[in-house]
């Protein structure tokens, strides 16, 4: 066992994959000598010189678009956009471009490149610096999306994604990069699309991701102590989605809580919210209830901010009143 | 052997081909073959309705490509049939793609705008303004790591002249020193805006130098002048010098195939198309002393070969509907769930 941030597993991934994999290049804005705006990539330059650490002007749709060329060109790039919020720049490079090209070429060819961001609250970055966009991905066919929420997850769902044919996009959570774990990485991950129970309880079901798995633990532990007892699903990747572990938990239940840090309209939180009324409404014993951020933009205050996403108090509250 | 291949090829035993000849005859076949995708889409025939001809700016892409070698890679735009024709594709397969066939090269998935083949190089044609230029960048550096000696060449119509990518695509590839070419097909007009209504700046390839690439404006009329400062540029991009190259020329007809051009009048049209690349290289070459009948032979060689093409495209079947849930991720991933099947499995229940 060895004690990890999130930040160095994410580094340390990079760098093993990179060891083994001749054909694997960052590309980003401050990626290289700069080391990342969060200190990712801090150190790899050192390693791998500033060809497979290459420092880009400030254009992310190009950047995008550069790593679509190189991974059409046999290199596996990973692309670092510094914030989530800056997708919209990138959007038609990677919804029209990277997630339909092997679509639209009939499957001539993949285009097997990882995008690292990281999106969230918590850091009173304002309301352009701050947003949880996955809703954006998970709309797009072709698009992987793996957000990590563990240290240990951090390092094996990087790992996997720089093994996987088509684009990923991988969001990391500001707010996580400093989470400290005691991980033992050579024990073998759970495979890739499949989510992981992190605890098991009669009471109620609440699924969830990213940052918000943090809260959710702390919610339960807190729920435990009113012998509430909650069972918790941490997705680890949105596409490929895990409804089966979804689907086998609830049905034991009839209880479930859908907590994302998204705002709550046409959310992730949303999409898993109908699925599970869909397919699971015989074992329902109550409606799917969503907990996630309010539908407005995110303030710079931290009051506000905090305010504005699900907080482990909120969670515990609305679990309590699902089960009562 | 048909007839008309064998007096061919008693006509080329005979005497040396020029090289105008040649590129003439590459022009020809892009000439012939967007009339024959034209008569597609008045047939009812083609997969949808956006199709976009290249005729009038044959030079452009027949002067490039000639200057391209195996091995390199290229995207196009929306209007890139006479590109991929010019670097090697079969007719047969670029109009059963037309046509959304299983034939074709993207199995009926891409169509008239999002043909490629990867085998030629062809990174793919794109629907999007200047989608597919940031491409040729990844694929020089690709080039550049591997020290492959290929170039990636991005083509595109003076519409992207006015897009945020072309710049920070040019501007990585000076930065970097690529092996890699990024030409302008002008042809005056995005769909009906044109090119002086849309920017100030009209000497186009000063915007290139200015970011570092060498950068040439070209008239398109003779495609040996194209071919020529083509050849100069993609030298000078396999060294690691990037270039810029604009290509004048007038589109014929509308944007596409639907629209009438009602934003120019008749004599303006007149007048561009007196502008022919073709006709021009067809007279020059008779001033050589070959004989009109010689390239009617050719012309009709060429028409027999685009025939041929249409009837296969027609023949093929068009994709199952199963084939639908293919290639959204790769070989070894499960297909997305259909709606029905979803559906059904829900209702399913007790």
């Amino acid at each position: 066992m060895v004690e990890l941030t999130y930040r160095d597993a994410l580094r340390q991934a990079l760098y093993d994959a990179m060891i083994e994999d001749e054909s694997i290049f960052i590309i980003g804005e401050e990626v290289g000598r700069y080391g990342g705006a969060y200190g990712v990539t801090k150190g790899l330059i050192d390693k791998f010189g500033p060809e497979r650490l290459l420092d880009t002007p400030i254009s992310e749709p190009a950047i995008i678009g550069t790593a679509i060329g190189a991974a059409m060109s046999g290199l596996r790039p990973v692309a670092e956009l510094m914030y989530v919020d800056f997708i919209g720049m990138t959007m038609d490079q990677l919804g029209n471009q990277a997630a339909k090209i092997r679509y639209m070429f009939g499957g001539q060819i993949g285009v097997p490149l990882v995008l690292r961001t990281q999106g969230g609250a918590g850091r009173s970055a304002g309301a352009q610096h701050s947003q949880s966009l996955e809703a954006f991905i998970m709309h797009t066919p072709g698009l992987r999306l793996a957000m990590p929420a563990t240290v240990s997850d951090a390092y094996h769902l990087l790992r996997q994604s720089l093994t996987k044919p088509d684009p990923v996009v991988f969001i990391e959570h500001k707010s996580l990069y400093s989470l400290k774990e005691d991980v033992d990485l050579s024990i073998e991950p759970l495979p890739w699309g499949k989510a992981a129970v992190r605890r098991h309880g009669s009471d109620i079901v609440i699924v969830t991701y990213s940052r918000q798995l943090q809260f959710v633990m702390q919610a339960a532990q807190a729920l435990s102590k009113q012998n509430i007892e909650a069972t918790v699903i941490d997705l680890r990747t949105l596409n490929p989605l895990d409804f089966d572990t979804i689907r086998k938990e609830v049905e034991k239940v009839g209880k479930v809580l859908v907590v994302s840090e998204a705002v709550l309209t046409s959310g992730v939180a949303s999409e898993l919210s109908a699925r599970i009324s869909e397919e699971c409404f015989d074992y329902l014993t109550d409606p799917v209830v969503r907990v996630a951020g309010e539908d407005c933009p995110i303030s710079v205050s931290a009051d506000l901010e905090a305010g504005s996403i699900p907080s482990p108090k909120v969670i515990e509250e609305t679990a309590k009143r699902l089960v009562m | 052997m048909n007839m008309t291949e064998i007096k061919l090829k008693h006509i080329h035993d005979a005497r040396t081909n020029s090289r105008l000849e040649d590129l003439y005859r590459q022009m020809r076949r892009v000439r012939t073959f967007e009339e024959r995708v034209g008569e597609l889409f008045v047939r009812g025939q083609s997969a949808g309705s956006m199709l976009h001809l290249s005729i009038g700016e044959e030079s452009a892409a027949v002067g490039v490509c000639s200057a391209m070698k195996e091995g390199d890679s290229f995207t196009t735009h929306h209007r890139g049939h006479g590109i991929f024709l010019s670097r090697g594709a079969n007719p047969n397969l670029m109009m059963a793609e037309i046509a959304g066939k299983e034939t074709g090269y993207c199995k009926g998935k891409g169509g008239s705008m999002h043909i490629a083949d990867m085998g030629l190089g062809h990174l793919g044609a794109n629907a999007i303004v200047g989608g597919g230029i940031p491409a040729v960048v990844g694929a020089g550096l690709a080039a550049k790591r591997g020290k492959t000696g290929a170039i990636s060449v991005a083509f595109f119509g003076d519409g992207a002249m006015q897009q945020g990518i072309l710049y920070e695509s040019m501007n990585m590839a000076a930065l970097w020193d690529l092996p890699v070419l990024f030409v302008c097909i002008n042809n005056q007009y995005g769909m009906g805006t044109r090119i002086d209504q849309a920017t100030k700046a009209t000497n186009l390839h000063e915007r290139a130098i200015a970011l570092g690439l060498n950068g040439i404006s070209v008239d398109g009329l003779n495609v040996e002048t194209v071919q020529e400062t083509a050849q100069k540029l993609t030298d000078d991009a396999r060294v690691g010098k990037p270039g810029f190259l604009a290509v004048s020329c007038y589109r014929f007809f509308g944007h596409a195939r639907m629209d009438k051009s009602p934003y120019r009048s008749e004599e303006e049209e007149t007048e561009g198309r007196k502008r022919d690349p073709v006709l021009f290289a067809r007279d020059n070459i008779i001033k050589e002393g070959v004989s009109d009948e010689v390239l009617d032979i050719i012309d009709q060689s060429i028409s027999d070969e685009m025939d041929s093409a249409i009837d296969f495209a027609i023949s093929s079947s068009p994709p199952p509907l199963s084939s639908m849930f293919r290639d959204v991720y790769g070989p070894n991933e499960p297909e997305p769930e259909p709606v029905q099947t979803r559906i059904n499995r829900i209702l399913a229940r007790e």
